[in-house]
């Protein structure tokens, strides 16, 4: 046996199905984040020239937050299921009513309340396990 | 107010490129190594994020007219042709606890919709 160290492999570390999920997780926030910015900037942006456009600042950080998102949602498809990561996105209904209540004072209802509630309990369905488990 | 098959049909539209955003998304994201190439040069990426971008412009023009309270909750339709493609691309089971929770998630969207009219 060499002494010399084997190098360390080329493959890439693998997430496993909780971290793939707590991807999709950080994704949803990132992409409500954006959502948010990108309204706020929109209503900021009163005369449209380009200095306007690019002194933005809540456009930018934005749109960034949306490139985060996007990069956290393809990391975690990357080793772990569609069908079942693909529906956590819906996750961003629950931050969008919590946000839209919280921050816009819009009126909270029952609907609202067992829609989130329901959507949480099927996102926490498909958390349980992969298809494999 | 009446929603008119215009809207309803580009929401439809909306969600159903989106969803093949998401299959060309996993098809590019198994193909991520180490090597920057492997991100730089990856068309599959590059085709499921244009996909996005043109499912979200439909979306934006169907919502346009009509009632949100139909025309989200159609929005969700993704997440079942999503099911669909990834037993059809990439041979993942259709399994009773995908059905269900994607049962209850867009039974909780369509609930949340009533609450905002």
């Amino acid at each position: 046996m060499s002494a010399i160290p084997t190098p360390p492999a080329r493959e890439s570390f693998r997430f496993s199905h909780h971290q793939s999920i707590g991807l999709v997780f950080l994704c949803t926030l990132f992409g409500v984040a954006a959502q948010y910015l990108i309204k706020t900037s929109a209503n900021a942006l009163t005369v449209l020239t380009i200095e306007a456009l690019l002194t933005n600042w809540a456009l930018w950080l934005g749109l960034a937050m949306y490139g985060i998102s996007t990069g956290l949602l393809i990391l975690a498809l990357r080793d772990g299921e569609l069908s079942l990561l693909y529906p956590v996105i819906s996750l961003t209904y629950v931050w969008v009513t919590i946000l839209s209540v919280t921050v816009f004072n819009e009126s909270i209802n029952i609907f609202k309340i067992a829609g989130i509630t329901v959507i949480c309990l099927g996102v926490a369905l498909l958390g349980k396990g992969d298809s494999r488990s | 107010m009446k929603t008119p098959l215009s809207s309803i049909l580009l929401v439809l539209f909306a969600s159903f490129i989106g969803s093949f955003g998401a299959v060309f998304l996993k098809a590019g994201a198994g193909r991520l190594h180490r090597e920057i190439r492997t991100l730089l040069l990856n068309w599959r990426l590059a085709a499921g994020i244009l996909m996005y971008l043109a499912s979200f412009v439909f979306y934006y023009l169907g919502v346009r007219e009509g009632e949100l309270s139909v025309l989200y909750p159609m929005v969700s339709l993704g997440y079942i042709w999503t099911l669909l493609w990834s037993r059809l691309f990439f041979g993942e089971p259709i399994s009773r606890r995908k059905v269900a929770g994607l049962a209850l998630i867009i039974g909780g969207i369509v609930v949340l919709n009533l609450g905002n009219r």
